[in-house]
């Protein structure tokens, strides 16, 4: 029989420990509980009428402030779009040759150096964005391209969700039972028609999960953004122009002198709402389609 | 019913060799679209080498950064500074973030709490790095009076990684078998002896995967710091935990983001160095999960 000291003992592990877990409800609650309190006395100054259909985002102007989120709204899905469209078709052939064609060797060596990309910090793919990708690659393809523009930060962000993308959608593809395959094979049917036809068709829970995961984080991105799409909150889908993102505007007020309890210092945390929101909602989906699609197979 | 919507055998077309060359086109266009991400990685690595090696002198590792002489600034500072927060993060998100995947894994019930925990921190991993800055601003900056110190940097890149090391951690302890517990059990261990003893050290290169992945996130991070007002010029090194910092991603967003020439080889020499600490921490980390992918002999 354990001693009284030992029991006691086991008893301060166990609550130390849950204490540690916990940690992480009071981060949540911590955040919605900062956004919620500050984006109340927003609202209390900015109707939520004018916030959330407003066209005109100028907060910090002295003699006409405006306080329309939709630009940055825009801006935001202007570049998490123009992400998608670069990763998706790149992420999903990633995913079918790792899973369907490559030789164990190349598998062992592709997928981990896919996933350096997604460990690059992102103020890296900023200043990629800017001093390569706008001047030699986007200039020379369209003359009129800005400095600070959407498409080249679109381009770099893509290329950072890759990984997302690659790797869930192999592990989603390698969870489809060989049976299937087999199957399929048996029926005279190519590699080709094996995958698209058997194997993403069985796995089309994990690649919708895996393409909302990366669209999240398109959407929450921000050094790359802000280095390279610029500080114009514009509504415009015109990819070839300065843009501001909702992340993009946090960051150029926190550079800036904007003191604590002004509508100026506000919006960051209305602005933040509105973005935690976005991907609260996103990730969750993203989860849901996932459980069910692991349900499926095991 | 009449046969007139019935296939029979002799209406079915093979095409064998238009479906093989068909096939073939696809598993080309597969291939060359997985490399496409290692080419970009390629491309970006080759270019910010081009820019800064000359630039990564001794000089630029000892030397304060300056406005006024691009060639005289240097990266202590950021160095230092960044230096401080992976010591912070590391000292305090391991214990954490360990004790809370041992919580989750070995002594929580299967309840609704639990269940809640683990659906909370897995979307506390996709909430954008920028919101976690905006509650650090407003706890530990504002609340607790911590101020712009690189004690409140620390604490807020230990939030965000601690659901990366949860998650990590947890997976290395699920992989550990029952009947090593068992086998401790048995022998009157009672259930901290056991994780001390058992479980812990067989998890633990799993464990360390995820650490090193949580702090080469962390020293990537801009965007958070940025938020609670890091400086991006700083003369001197922190010498306590409540002093203000600058860190390397964040010199080298400033350095980016001035038009100047001079300033942008200076921000791919920070890179060069950024980068140097960073991959070597992913390439173990990759080793790590491979070994102990290839001698799981239970």
């Amino acid at each position: 029989m354990m001693g009284l000291a030992a029991r006691l003992k086991e008893r301060a592990i166990h609550a130390l420990l849950f204490l540690c877990a916990i940690i992480s409800i009071a981060t949540t609650l911590g955040i919605v509980w900062v956004l919620i309190e500050e984006s109340v006395k927003f609202f209390a100054k900015v109707s939520p009428i004018e916030f959330f259909t407003g066209t005109k985002w100028a907060p910090l102007s002295s003699e006409a402030p405006s306080f329309g989120v939709l630009p940055l709204v825009c801006g935001t899905f202007l570049i998490a779009g123009g992400a998608l469209i670069v990763a998706i078709p790149i992420g999903l052939a990633a995913a079918i040759y790792i899973s369907e064609y490559a030789p164990p060797s190349v598998r062992r060596v592709l997928k981990p150096t896919l996933e350096v990309l997604a460990g690059i910090p992102t103020v890296v793919y900023g200043y990629f964005a800017l001093t390569f990708v706008t001047p030699y690659i986007l200039r020379p393809l369209y003359g009129q391209t800005e400095i600070f523009n959407a498409a080249s930060a679109a381009i770099v962000v893509g290329v950072m969700i890759i990984p997302t993308i690659s790797s869930l959608c192999d592990d989603a593809f390698r969870a489809v039972p060989r049976s299937l395959r087999e199957g399929a094979y048996a029926m005279a049917a190519t590699r080709l028609e094996v995958s698209t036809r058997v194997v993403v068709p069985a796995a089309m829970s994990g690649v919708v999960a895996a393409i909302l995961l990366a669209l999240a984080r398109a959407i929450g991105e921000t050094m790359a953004v802000a280095l390279a799409a610029g500080m114009t909150p514009k509504l415009t889908v015109n990819p070839f122009v300065s843009v501001q993102t909702m992340t993009g505007y946090i960051v150029q007020v926190s550079l800036g002198d904007t003191p604590a309890d002004t509508i100026g210092y506000q919006t960051i945390f209305a602005v933040a709402f509105a973005l935690f929101l976005i991907t609260m909602t996103i990730n969750v989906i993203a989860q849901r389609v996932l459980k069910r699609f692991r349900e499926v197979y095991e | 019913m009449n046969g007139a919507s019935a296939i029979s055998a002799s209406d079915f077309v093979p095409r064998i060799a238009h479906r093989r060359r068909f096939g073939r086109v696809f598993e080309w266009t597969c291939t060359v679209l997985s490399f496409v991400g290692i080419a970009f990685l390629a491309v970006l690595i080759l270019r910010v080498l081009w820019e800064g090696l000359t630039w990564v002198t001794p000089k630029f590792l000892m030397n304060f950064p300056s406005v006024l002489s691009p060639e005289d600034a240097g990266i202590k500072s950021a160095l230092w500074g960044t230096l401080w927060l992976m010591a912070i993060t590391t000292l305090v998100a391991v214990p954490v973030g360990v004790a809370g995947a041992v919580y989750l894994e070995e002594y929580a019930p299967h309840n609704r709490l639990s269940r809640f925990i683990h659906f909370n921190i897995t979307n506390l991993a996709g909430v954008p790095s920028i919101v976690y800055g905006i509650l650090g601003l407003a706890v530990f900056v504002r609340w607790w009076r911590l101020d712009r110190s690189v004690l409140s940097g620390g604490l807020i890149l230990t939030l965000l990684v601690l659901p990366v090391i949860i998650i990590a951690s947890r997976e290395a302890l699920l992989a550990v078998p029952k009947s090593m517990r068992e086998a401790a059990y048995a022998l009157g261990a009672t259930r901290w002896q056991t994780v001390r003893t058992h479980v812990l050290p067989v998890a633990l290169p799993g464990i360390m995967t995820g650490i090193i992945l949580a702090v080469s996130r962390a020293i990537g991070e801009a965007a958070p710091l940025i938020t609670i007002g890091a400086l991006t010029y700083v003369a001197f090194v922190p010498s306590s935990p409540l002093d203000p910092f600058t860190a390397l991603p964040i010199q080298i967003y400033d350095w980016s983001d001035r038009p100047q020439a001079e300033f942008h080889h200076l921000a791919a020499a920070g890179i060069i160095v950024l980068l140097g600490i960073l991959l070597p921490l992913n390439a173990v980390a990759v080793v790590v999960r491979a070994w102990q992918q290839s001698k799981k002999a239970w």
